[in-house]
């Protein structure tokens, strides 16, 4: 996937929209920018199947070296997906975040949580500002 | 110079029949092992141990120690951690066959002197603190934390009212959480601002009637004394909820502020940190909580009474506590050296460590600033956080490589990467022990560090046994014991 085309949380997640059937689906990761502030990958843990999640809630955890980060919704709905071998992979991360490194499926239940995601323009004027 | 022949492990440098002592002959009968134990919990083979001469195995481990780094060799100005000189007369005490000899199966009678410290101990913190009500049982700092928390929850549980939220700062120690979190509460993080205070529009936005502890460090971890600390805490209050002040930088404050008249309900204290007990080392730590006399009913039990008669005994009848942290006493070793301390300095001498430590880390802080920018601004309390942001940016130096290379230099690294509200955090906090002169010096080196070549830095450090070792490694595939 191309970072261009995608959407971002202020947080660091990415979106990818799509549809399947009437569901339309979220596919989210974390960014380039993301994994270079976390450094060293050390643990992932992906969340559970079937969990219902909030914008801005925390879903699931990575730490490295330095910290555990939590990783938060970007969308509302419910994760009916993961990428189960990502954890024993972490340096997928680093290598293509936007594509293999995906984390996990969420089937959105309300489209509304889209609103607030950033385009990547705007997320990209975000970063820059954070590396100061 | 160094010598790595006798730092292999034991098992490598053993050889069979050596011995550091020769045993005299048994002088009364032997029985066989068979007849005092039951076969099934007997062995096959003795157990495969070691076998060395004497000085072998204190050449393995005195060579051993000339590898770390330590308060007794190295400037070490690791923030949090208040790593303060350890004076030698405390050991003196620990050491003394009345605290340091004594069984936990003593009568009281027989340990009068230890209890009697203990108590004054007791009373010490409380004093310090503003908190009237004091236990030394908890082992460590977070344990206090936990121990301060599980006193939260018995209190409300007492009261019948059910609250499960805490809040903590962003710039909060690690340990909030996690103490809260195995207290059963569950933790919402408050924002703080660019200045380091807390943001008080998200404290309100986060603040209702669940609360249960606002769990606040002040000053706090980017050496700021928190401005809003009067608001929040009436505010906490206001709403039923208690504030819990994380002890870890007392030493900016002793005999200046007291936490009980600022809004706290509990605090913890480091005796290893703010009263100059050694990190580890010296044999277990302690983490003595204070509170208010609302909670003095659920501390930890046993708390150490003194009699209209003067004696001193163990209160074991004590319904609403929490219970045992600990088997018997806790860890009293560390306390001794503490109660050294406190004694050692007086009420005004506390005050004036805590004067020196702020002074130490304001001078530092002021030849610093120009070369790291400090985020927080121009004062800071006993510690400040330095940002290798910009260096980054520009060179591609991390904090860390500022860490590992000032090693070759000689001193030891300052905190990195904490706390994480700051980018490619320096946390220095030098403590009152350190001469103008030490500080003058890592100053400059810390300088001369941002000038060199990159490359260099990358690699650093260049002169200890071990370079870098691969953290990811040791995280994901640890090694953890030692096999032939």
């Amino acid at each position: 996937m191309k970072p261009e085309e995608l959407l971002y949380a202020k947080t660091h997640e990415w979106v990818a929209l799509s549809t399947e059937g009437a569901d339309k689906i979220a596919t989210v990761g974390i960014s380039a920018f993301a994994v270079e502030a976390l450094t060293d990958l050390v643990f992932m843990e992906l969340p559970k199947v079937g969990r219902q999640v909030q914008p801005e809630e925390s879903f699931c955890e990575i730490e490295s070296v330095k910290a555990v980060s939590d990783i938060y919704a970007p969308v509302a709905g419910e994760v009916i997906a993961v990428n189960s071998t990502l954890p024993d992979k972490l340096e997928t991360l680093n290598h293509d975040p936007y594509g293999a490194g995906w984390i996990a499926k969420i089937k959105i239940t309300d489209e509304s949580s889209l609103a607030s995601l950033l385009t990547h323009a705007a997320y990209q004027k975000q970063c820059e500002e954070e590396a100061h | 110079m160094r010598n790595t022949r006798d730092t292999k492990s034991l098992f490598e440098l053993s050889k069979p029949g050596r011995r550091a002592t020769l045993l005299p002959k048994c002088d009364v009968p032997a029985r066989p092992l068979g007849s005092l134990l039951p076969a099934s919990v007997l062995a096959d083979l003795p157990p495969q141990l070691p076998e060395l001469s004497e000085p072998a195995v204190v050449r393995h481990f005195v060579n051993l120690s000339t590898q770390n780094m330590s308060v007794d060799t190295h400037f070490y100005p690791l923030g949090s951690c208040t790593m303060k000189h350890n004076p030698k007369r405390n050991e003196r005490a620990a050491a003394m066959p009345g605290f340091g000899d004594v069984h936990p199966y003593a009568p009281e009678a027989a340990i009068q002197g230890l209890l009697e410290l203990l108590y004054d101990m007791q009373q010490y913190l409380s004093e310090i603190s503003g908190l009237p009500a004091c236990s030394l049982h908890p082992a460590a700092g977070a344990h206090g934390e936990l121990a301060a928390l599980l006193v939260a929850a018995a209190y409300f549980r007492d009261r019948g009212e059910k609250r499960t939220k805490v809040l903590a700062p962003d710039s909060a120690h690690g340990t909030n959480p996690a103490s809260a979190a195995m207290a059963g509460f569950d933790t919402v993080t408050v924002k703080t601002l660019k200045t380091g205070a807390v943001d008080l529009d998200d404290f309100r936005a986060k603040l209702d009637d669940n609360i249960a502890v606002f769990m606040i460090t002040n000053p706090n971890t980017v050496g700021i004394f928190e401005p809003s600390m009067k608001i929040i805490a009436d505010e906490v209050h206001a709403r039923g909820g208690l504030i819990y002040l994380d002890g870890a930088n007392m030493n900016a404050i002793l005999g200046v502020a007291r936490p009980g008249d600022f809004g706290a309900d509990m605090q913890h204290y480091n005796p290893h940190k703010t009263f100059s007990g050694p990190h580890g080392g010296g044999g277990p730590g302690a983490g003595p909580i204070c509170v208010t006399e609302a909670l003095a009913p659920y501390l930890p039990m046993p708390i150490v009474r003194k009699s209209s008669s003067g004696q001193f005994s163990l209160d074991f009848s004590m319904p609403k506590s929490i219970g045992h942290l600990r088997a018997f006493f806790g860890n009293t070793g560390v306390l001794v050296r503490a109660y050294t301390y406190i004694r050692a300095h007086g009420p005004d001498g506390l005050r004036r460590v805590s004067e020196h430590a702020v002074l130490n880390a304001n001078y530092l802080l002021s030849k610093i600033k120009h070369f790291l920018p400090v985020p927080q601004g121009e004062r800071c309390m006993h510690e400040f956080v330095a940002s290798g942001a910009d260096l980054k940016a520009t060179k591609g130096v991390s904090a860390m490589d500022l860490a590992k290379r000032l090693l070759d230099y000689g001193f030891h690294a300052p905190t990195v990467y904490f706390p994480l509200t700051v980018k490619e955090a320096i946390m220095i906090e030098p403590t009152e022990s350190e001469s103008k002169e030490t500080l003058d010096a890592f100053a400059e080196v810390l300088f001369r560090i941002t000038e060199e070549d990159p490359e260099l830095l990358h690699e650093a450090p260049h002169s200890t046994p071990i370079s870098r070792p691969n953290e990811v490694q040791a995280a994901r595939e640890p090694v953890l014991s030692w096999k032939s």
